[in-house]
Formats: structure tokens, C-alpha cells, sequence
């Protein structure tokens, strides 16, 4: 049932406490948003603690947020046991130009979003099939062939995989993603 | 709104950030820079004779001043031969600003020259650098560098200056006027765990103070607080390799130095107490043995400014998280409003038990009146000058740094200089040098062995030029003992490549280089040698033969827990198992 609904084993993704037990061995998946100051090198600041201290970077998007502020929002999605979250986010938090590191598994309800992109080949019955299922996703079609489309599909990585497993057989050449971005729900802000 | 050149600047900034000397190097691309230090006084340039030498010598001048240590080389190799300088500073939190010079922007990425990704290469090994585009951001770039390196953590930072942002005009700003941004470290630490620490030492029975070299890194208030504390609550204290001097050696609460070749009662009383106090230390894996058995019965206290350190490999209790002064400061008054209270009666029991571990004896060796033992010429040493108030020691890296922590009592901070964390052979001599020039009425002494001595002897040269009469007092058993001694525990006495059958003749060497060599083999014959050492008024290069096949004891063998240590007598063969073997 866990499973189904989506809901990490062992985090508390739906209290205002972090109730997880900091001996536990399993392995947990945390997206962190950390803000910095948008500079040079910072983001090989961010790998290079990842790579250089043994941690997994599942998915990494990075962008300026505040061009009037300089400051860039990066999204990691990282798994490790508890403790090895948690000195993730102290390493990071060490970090000169790194202002806050927020944890939205463990910080409350958040929504997390992919685009991609689709490049799908072929004619025939599996043409109309792909642009059938394309609009059952509400996948865009954004560059258009006579033996081709280049699908547009915007929601959570899980529903990204599950069309790219359909479309796997219909004639998918090539695929683009631009990793994770996310936000938690409700009216307060980070910066 | 002052404009000037940036190699200008570069001088200016420093000036303004009250730097009285920079270790450094010439060339190509710092020449803008070494033109402006030819044209001013203010500042003393050491001139060194290899730049890692540069980077320990800032070393041992900030660990032996408290103030950051300031360094200046050219680009390319003259950055990359301070890699290794920059990471031992970072290892052991020790504030530096190196300047790097580096080739004009305009062929940054050309693989011009002397160019080397200074930045890139010194990113995981500084706390932050910078590359400085615009001379108009390199005033306020070194006045940022010396606030990040300073405040905090401290540590090692780095600003890599292209040739032609030196000779370009810009606008100075002044230290006040610079943007320190968001980095501000949180010093005070939370009260309600601060309470609870309080509690936890009005009722422990085998309480211990286990203490780093944050409280040296913190400053002398800390030093003084945790002195105030320890005597007023009674409690027994030992200190990390880092930390040594921080309470003196002399104190009736002190046990030695803990960890893998610390005292026997130090660990015994980590391994069986009920509350740890590890105040400004890191649970480095030197401290902890293996981690699952580390300390099993205890209740943890961590104080330290840098929140990764905190459960970072030892799960604590009791975090706060700030800068032990304040730290500490909040703790005294809390304990004392809350009316002094310690638990009496299991104290009283908890020293007997100590006591009994110290009737072990743990530093015992047996003595010889035909070859003088290493820790003979230490304790000779020690008794020859521990009445000077002004000594400082340094070290290089192995069993006579070992010897040292053990023989040597340090009864104030930032008088021990040694490479803890990076353990870096070739630190000494330079970082003697550093701290002679801080000090230069003061006694250094760097206690050395023959290999790592070696690696940077060049620096006897910048000793010679500056006259700085440092004392390398050099315990030459022809053997890099401590690998010989991990051969003997480890891979059944075959000594792969851990002596060198082509040393120097120390004297003459001493003598080539314009200094003063003593040469002493005979146990009779060492307080005279040590003495003449002393008297001299110059650099020394003393070259005293001691027994080659000494180990350093006690141990703790690698992967065992703290109650597992190996003693001087104890037969060394088996004494490592499989699952220890793959540590170092």
C-alpha cells in the first residue's frame, strides 16, 4: 500500500516532525533545494562534495531564481540512511556561498515536477497509437514529421518513466530530461 | 573612493587587514605584485626556498599567533606545490589567505605558460576560493577571504589573481566597507541542550572532558573557560593531538593525550565513563578505534561550530552547536545558578579507578646507558627546557611526533605545532621557521626524525637568510619508524623500503648551509649536547642517533576498541587481525 501511494519507508513526509530513526540502515530517497549564491564554480562546489565524499546524486537541476539577487535554486535528489542524509546536509550547509539547504522530504507535503522530451519514429497504426497515448499523458507535440513527433510531457518522474515505457515500442529514438524541479505545497516561501 | 593599481590593492588589503608578513615565491605571474612589496616596509616578505615550505611556515605562524597566516605564489607550479600545504591547513583548520597569481584573463584556459585550473585544483582543499576577473572585486575578494578564513571553522582560502587585473586600475574599498555577505557563522549555542548538558554533569559518576583543537582555535577565553571548569567540577580531562595545551600539562585533572598511541588511563576512562564532553574535537578515527565499540556506556556531549562534525561518525547526545567560548561561558553560569553540584561520591570512585589504570605505567621503556632510546632524549629534552615559558614545538610526521604528545607537557596553547589531521611528512621545519618569525626571542624547536626532515630541508636556507635560530632537533634512528613499526605489527617484520642506506652527514650539512650541526649518539653525553644546542645563537641542526628498532607504544591497533591497547612488552605479531589490516 506504502508502495502504491508513494510514500518513502521511513520518512515522515507528512509531519511537521522528522520522527526517523537516525540508526536506521534503509536506504531513503530526499530531494534537497538549496540556494546559492549564482557564481562561478559553485555548482562543481556541489558535485565535487558529492563526488568527492562518495554520495548519489540521483537527479540535479540548477537555474538562477533571483536575477535581480544572484541566486540560483539547485534541486538534488540523493539517497543515502538517515545519517548519511543528514551529513549531506551539513556538508552542504558548509558551503560559503550556499545560503539554506531545505529538505522537502522531511520538511512537509511537497510537489515535485520533470519535463521531457520524446522524439518517436514510425508510421502507421503505431503512429496514431503514440499520438493517442501522447494525449491520454496530455504530452504536447512541439515539432511534428511525417514520420515523426517530438512529444512535450510535463508531471512527477513517475508518470515520465511510465510514458517512456509506452513509447518504447512504438519507436522512441530519443529522450530528454531535465532532472527534478520542486516546491513545497502550502503558503510559506523560501527565498 | 581611492583608485589604484590591483597589484596595489593586493598590498593595501593586506595592510588593512593588519598582516605584518607573507611567506612567498616570486614569479611571472605575481611580478606586479612583488614590484609593490619592493616599495613599501610595512610588510615582511619571507622569501622561501619552495612553496610548500611557504604554506607550513603560515602555518605554524597562525597556529603559534592566532592570527591568519598569509601566503604569496606565483601560478601554475607555484600554486600546485602548495596543494599539499593548503590541504593540511584545511585538515586542521588553520586560517591562511595564499594568493595565487595566475595568467592574464585573456588566456585563462589556453593552456598558456605556467597556467594551471588553480581554482579547480584547490577546490575540495580549501574552505573557499576565488578567481578575481575585475580588479574593481579583488579589494573586497581579500577582505571576504580573510573573514571566511578567520571566522567559523577556520581554514585555508584562495584567491587566484590573473597577471592583468594587477596592473589594471580599480576602485579600493576598505575592510569595513567589504560585503562579508551571508557567512556568519552561529557562535552561541542552544540553550536547552546547553541545560541539559548542565544536568548530565551535576549527576555523572565517571564523567571525562575530551577536548580538540577547537578550544586553541577559539581563542584564550576558551582556554581559560575550560580551565575555570575542569577545576571547579574536578572532572579528569584528556586532549586530542590538536588540543595539547589547551589545559596544562601540569594539572591535576590531566590524563595525556587519548587515541591511537595516547596514554592507557586517557582511553581506558573514554571506553568505561558515563558522560564524554568532547569539546572542539572530531571524533577523528585516531580518537575512536573501531566506532562500534567506541565508548559503549557513555552519555555524549558535542560542542563544535561546524555542524558536520556533529553525528558525523559518532552519534551524540547531547549537539550544541556553537563556539566553545560561548559555549562554555553559558555552561559555567548555568552550572553555577544551578548551585555547583557534582555527584561527589562517584567522582571520588571514578579517580581511584583511574588512578589504578595509571600504576600501568603505560609510557615505561627500557632505558640503555650504551644507545640513547627516543624517549630518553625526549624526556632529556623536556627536563632541559620546560622552565621557558617561550618554548614552542613543532613536529614533523611519526613516531618521534608521537614521542612528543607523549614526553613533551604543553602548559599553554599555540605552543605545539604538529600535522594532525593530513599527517604531513616535511611539516616541521617549515612550520618551525613560521613560528620563529612570529616569535623571534622565543625557543623553537622542531623535534624531527631523519625522513621527514628531509623532505623539506631546503627551508634550513630561509632559516640562514632571516636568521632565525630554530632548533631541529632531529631523532635519527636511519628508519621511517613508524612505517617500520606497521611492518613489524603487520607484515611480518619485512621492512619493504623503510630505511635509507644514503643519509646525510647532518654536521656537515648543518655546516653547508651556514648553520650549526651537533651530533650526539652517547646517552652520557646528550644534556651537554642538548644544552650546547640551546646555548647557540643561530639555526641548529641537531642529529641525535637513537635506537632503530624502538615502537611507539602504546597502541591502539587498528580496528580494536579503546580498551584493547597494546603495551610496551606485549608481542607485537598478531596483534593486528584481518578486519584491521586494510586501515592505516
Amino acid at each position: 500500500m506504502a508502495a502504491a501511494l508513494n510514500i518513502q519507508k521511513g520518512t515522515s513526509k507528512h509531519s511537521a516532525y522528522d520522527l526517523r530513526d537516525p540508526n536506521a540502515e534503509a536506504i531513503e530517497r530526499h530531494t534537497l533545494a538549496v540556494i546559492v549564491d549564482n557564481e562561478a564554480g559553485v555548482l562543481a562546489r556541489v558535485i565535487g562534495l558529492f563526488s568527492g565524499r562518495g554520495y548519489n546524486i540521483d537527479s540535479l537541476t540548477v537555474a538562477e531564481v533571483d536575477h535581480h539577487g544572484h541566486t540560483s535554486r539547485i534541486t538534488i535528489v540523493t539517497t543515502g540512511t538517515p545519517a548519511v542524509i543528514e551529513q549531506i546536509k551539513a556538508q552542504l550547509g558548509r558551503i560559503v556561498p550556499v545560503h539554506e539547504v531545505h529538505d522537502l522530504t522531511v520538511e512537509g507535503p511537497s510537489v515535485e515536477r520533470e519535463l521531457a522530451l520524446f522524439k518517436v519514429t514510425g508510421g502507421g497504426e503505431k503512429r496514431v497509437e503514440a499520438l493517442r497515448l501522447a494525449d491520454i499523458f496530455r504530452a504536447n507535440v512541439v515539432d511534428s514529421t511525417l514520420e515523426s513527433f517530438v512529444f512535450e510531457i510535463t508531471g512527477t518522474p513517475q508518470k515520465v518513466d511510465a510514458f517512456a515505457e509506452l513509447m518504447r515500442p512504438l519507436g522512441l529514438v530519443e529522450m530528454a530530461r531535465t532532472g527534478i524541479a520542486a516546491l513545497s505545497r502550502g503558503s510559506a516561501g523560501a527565498p | 573612493m581611492t583608485q589604484m593599481t590591483g597589484a596595489k590593492m593586493v598590498v593595501q588589503a593586506l595592510r588593512d587587514q593588519g598582516v605584518e608578513v607573507i611567506f612567498g615565491y616570486p614569479g611571472g605571474a605575481v611580478l606586479p605584485i612583488y614590484d609593490e612589496l619592493f616599495m613599501q616596509s610595512e610588510i615582511q616578505h619571507i622569501l622561501v626556498r619552495h612553496e610548500q615550505g611557504a604554506v607550513h611556515m603560515a602555518e605554524g605562524y597562525a597556529r603559534s599567533t592566532g592570527k591568519p597566516g598569509v601566503v604569496l605564489v606565483t601560478s601554475g607550479p607555484g600554486a600546485t606545490n602548495a596543494v599539499t600545504g593548503i590541504t593540511d591547513a584545511l585538515m586542521d583548520s588553520i586560517p591562511l589567505v595564499v594568493l595565487t597569481g595566475q595568467v592574464p584573463t585573456f588566456m585563462v584556459g589556453n593552456d598558456a605558460f605556467q597556467e594551471a585550473d588553480t581554482v579547480g585544483i584547490t577546490r575540495p582543499c580549501t574552505k573557499h576560493n576565488w578567481l578575481v576577473k575585475e580588479t574593481d572585486k579583488l579589494a573586497d575578494t581579500i577582505h571576504q577571504a580573510f573573514h571566511v578564513a578567520t571566522t567559523g571553522r577556520p581554514g585555508p582560502v584562495l584567491i587566484d589573481i590573473p597577471k592583468d587585473v594587477q596592473f589594471a586600475t580599480g576602485t579600493y574599498v576598505e575592510p569595513r566597507a567589504a560585503r562579508t555577505g551571508h557567512y556568519q557563522p552561529r557562535v552561541k549555542g542552544d540553550r536547552e541542550v546547553i541545560t541539559r548538558l548542565v544536568e548530565a554533569i551535576e549527576t555523572a559518576e565517571r564523567p571525562i572532558f575530551y577536548t580538540g583543537g577547537g578550544v586553541i582555535n577559539s581563542g584564550d577565553a576558551a582556554t581559560q573557560l575550560l580551565r575555570e571548569m575542569v577545576d571547579a567540577t574536578g572532572f579528569p580531562i584528556t586532549s586530542t593531538l590538536m588540543g595539547l595545551g589547551a589545559y596544562p600539562a601540569s594539572g591535576k585533572n590531566w590524563l595525556g593525550m587519548l587515541g591511537m598511541h595516547g596514554l592507557y588511563e586517557a582511553n581506558l576512562a573514554m571506553h568505561d565513563c558515563d558522560l564524554m564532553i568532547n569539546i572542539g574535537a572530531r571524533f577523528d578515527d585516531r580518537i575512536t578505534g573501531r566506532v562500534a565499540d567506541f565508548s559503549p556506556n557513555s552519555r555524549k556531549a558535542h560542542i563544535d561550530i561546524d555542524p558536520s562534525s556533529i553525528n558525523k561518525t559518532i552519534r551524540v547526545d547531547m549537539p550544541i552547536i556553537g563556539d566553545v567560548a560561548h559555549v562554555l561561558e553559558d555552561a559555567l553560569r548555568i552550572w553555577k545558578s544551578r548551585g555547583r553540584k557534582v555527584n561527589k561520591e562517584g567522582l571520588a570512585r571514578w579517580w581511584a579507578q583511574i588512578e589504578e589504570w595509571r600504576k600501568v605505567e603505560c609510557l615505561r621503556y627500557k632505558g640503555s646507558d650504551k644507545i640513547i632510546k627516543p624517549q630518553y632524549a625526549l624526556e632529556r629534552l623536556e627536563a632541559l627546557t620546560k622552565h621557558r615559558a617561550d618554548r614552542y614545538i613543532c613536529t614533523e610526521v611519526g613516531q618521534h611526533q608521537m614521542w612528543a604528545a607523549q614526553f613533551l607537557g604543553f602548559e599553554a596553547p599555540n605552543r605545539w605545532m604538529t600535522s594532525g589531521g593530513l599527517g604531513t611528512m616535511g611539516y616541521g621545519l617549515p612550520a618551525s621557521i613560521g613560528v620563529q618569525v612570529a616569535h623571534p626571542d622565543a625557543l623553537v624547536i622542531n623535534v624531527a626524525g631523519e625522513g621527514s626532515w628531509l623532505m623539506n630541508m631546503q627551508e634550513m636556507g630561509t632559516a640562514i637568510q632571516y636568521r632565525l635560530p630554530v632548533k631541529q632537533f632531529i631523532l635519527n634512528n636511519e628508519r621511517l619508524g613508524m612505517v617500520r613499526q606497521w611492518q613489524s605489527l603487520l607484515h611480518g617484520n619485512r621492512y619493504s623500503h623503510s630505511w635509507s642506506e644514503a643519509l646525510p652527514d647532518f654536521v656537515k650539512l648543518a655546516e653547508a648551509f651556514g648553520a650549526k650541526g651537533i651530533k650526539c649518539a652517547d646517552p652520557a653525553d646528550l644534556d651537554d649536547a642538548i644544552a650546547e644546542m640551546l646555548a647557540h645563537d643561530g639555526p641548529v641542526i641537531f642529529d641525535c642517533l637513537v635506537e632503530k628498532h624502538e615502537n611507539c607504544y602504546p597502541m591502539i591497533p587498528s580496528g580494536e576498541p579503546h580498551n584493547r591497547m597494546l603495551l610496551g612488552e606485549d608481542s607485537g605479531e598478531d596483534a593486528i587481525k584481518a578486519g584491521g589490516a586494510v586501515l592505516v
